[in-house]
């Protein structure tokens, strides 16, 4: 039900805060997705998208910390393991 | 697809398996609030990859279960006149009332129609402007926003025939109504992903404090979920009791402030039942007086309803983590996704339907 989806923003039309909308590309297939609980997006941002609506933006930086703690994990094993 | 495919990688959750191997050294007892989680978990086995001493219970995270009778019973009411088309999610169409689901309305030719959107709803008011539409509004924090949008949208098109049956719940209160009761097995919760997008966490922390429950917010892939239990783990084995977040690309502490805005415009605290849990002080949202023409219950004189539920079912038990889908009598033979008895049968997100989907050899002989 929370069900919300990554996609990227191709273009933005109107300027009413309320009815806002963006053409939001999730791999390939176009929905018009509403943008007033984002004002701040940009075009190629990506947006989660859950109910018609954006409810959030995708922090690219952020998205590759799961990888990062892994690599971390292992940097802390090899250094544990080199100690014994 | 970017942001899904690379949280799907087989390689990295056997990497973060062997670390929660490595890390655990005794029995934990772990909720995931939301359902979507829970379907994820049982979809994936992510419950069978972890160490026999960690448990996971299923919460009460999924809008579509934990929706009153009451409240499916007032839908059925509505669906029924003939001068309202009556607008819902898909799922809660095979909800059953104490008498009947929205499905059977359909059958005996309500116009019940299936949106994605409440603003499909609002579309459909717009052309029909001789009916009277009616959005079934049910949702946690992460639909909140889409609801008030949908209602301030009809108010600045000065819609009159659009209303919504308000049944936003509040995952917070529910959490402290789990944590405060003296059964509880909860050790610490992995919290609901997008409802925090909308939220943020801070809110989270007296909570965790209180009740001494580490939480961390996470994700949907298979690669978030097991992160969120490495965390989670982490912190009860070194006792530490922190609201972390795992899911940093979608969650930020303060959560997303035009939406929280948004909600606060039309929406305020109200006492709500849940099916499973009673009643639970301020666990829901209602529109506030200046919005209150577009309620439904009021606007068609809807009072309080006597409501029935099925004896066998104990999907109650099961919302709050006391009981697992396969510990029901009646799950996999009498009660299926096709003829459900309770509300967690019929969700994709609700435990049955996910252990029935994905588990079907757990079923009694
Ligand atoms: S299997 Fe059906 S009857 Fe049993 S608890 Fe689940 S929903 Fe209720």
């Amino acid at each position: 039900m929370c069900l919300a989806v990554p996609g990227k923003l191709m273009s933005i039309e109107g300027d009413d805060p309320l009815l806002r909308t963006g053409r939001v590309s999730f791999g390939g297939i176009i929905k018009e997705v509403n943008l007033s609980l984002v004002p701040e997006v940009i075009v190629g941002d990506y947006l989660l998208v859950h109910a018609g609506f954006a409810i959030s933006t995708i922090d690219e930086e952020e998205a590759d910390r799961v990888f990062a703690l892994l690599d971390e994990i292992d940097e802390k094993n090899e250094a544990a393991d080199n100690a014994s | 697809m970017k942001f899904i495919d690379e949280y799907r990688d087989p390689q990295a959750a056997a990497r973060l398996k062997r670390e929660i191997e490595r890390i655990t050294t005794r029995p934990w007892t772990i909720m995931e609030i939301c359902g979507g989680q829970t379907h994820a978990i049982v979809k994936n086995g992510i419950d069978l990859l972890l160490p026999e001493n960690i448990t996971l219970l299923h919460g009460p995270g999924c809008p579509v279960c934990v929706t009153s009778v009451e409240l499916i019973d007032k839908a059925v009411t509505l669906a029924s006149r003939p001068d309202i088309i009556f607008c819902s999610f898909g799922d809660m169409l095979r909800v059953p009332g104490t008498h009947k689901d929205l499905l059977s309305v359909k059958a005996e030719g309500g116009d019940v129609r299936m949106v994605y959107s409440p603003l499909d709803a609002l579309k459909i008011a717009r052309e029909n402007s001789d009916r009277q539409v009616v959005f079934f509004g049910i949702g946690f924090e992460t639909t909140a926003p889409a609801n008030v949008a949908a209602i301030l949208q009809a108010r600045q098109t000065g819609l009159t025939n659009f209303s919504m049956l308000m049944a936003i719940v509040l995952v917070k209160p529910a959490m402290a109504a789990l944590l405060s009761d003296p059964e509880n097995r909860v050790q610490a919760f992995l919290a609901a992903g997008h409802v925090c997008a909308v939220t943020g966490y801070a809110d989270y922390e007296s909570l965790a404090a209180t009740y001494h429950v580490p939480m961390v917010v996470t994700g949907f892939e298979p690669l978030d979920i097991l992160q969120g239990i490495y965390m989670t783990i982490a912190q009860l084995e070194q006792g530490r009791v922190e609201v972390e977040n795992q899911y940093t690309r979608a969650v930020r502490r303060e959560g997303n402030l035009p939406a929280i805005r948004m909600i606060e415009k039309a929406l305020m605290p109200v006492d709500r039942k849940w099916r499973g849990l009673d009643m639970i002080p301020a666990s829901g949202l209602g529109l506030r007086p200046e919005y209150i023409e577009f309620d439904a219950e009021r606007r068609f004189g809807l009072t309080e309803y006597e409501t029935a539920e099925s004896p066998i079912c104990i999907s109650g038990l099961i919302l709050q983590g006391r009981k697992k889908p396969h510990d029901c009598p009646a799950f996999g033979t009498d009660c299926t996704p096709e003829h459900p008895l309770g509300a967690t049968m019929v969700s994709s997100e609700g435990a049955c339907a996910a252990y029935y989907r994905y588990r079907r050899t757990a079923i009694h002989p």
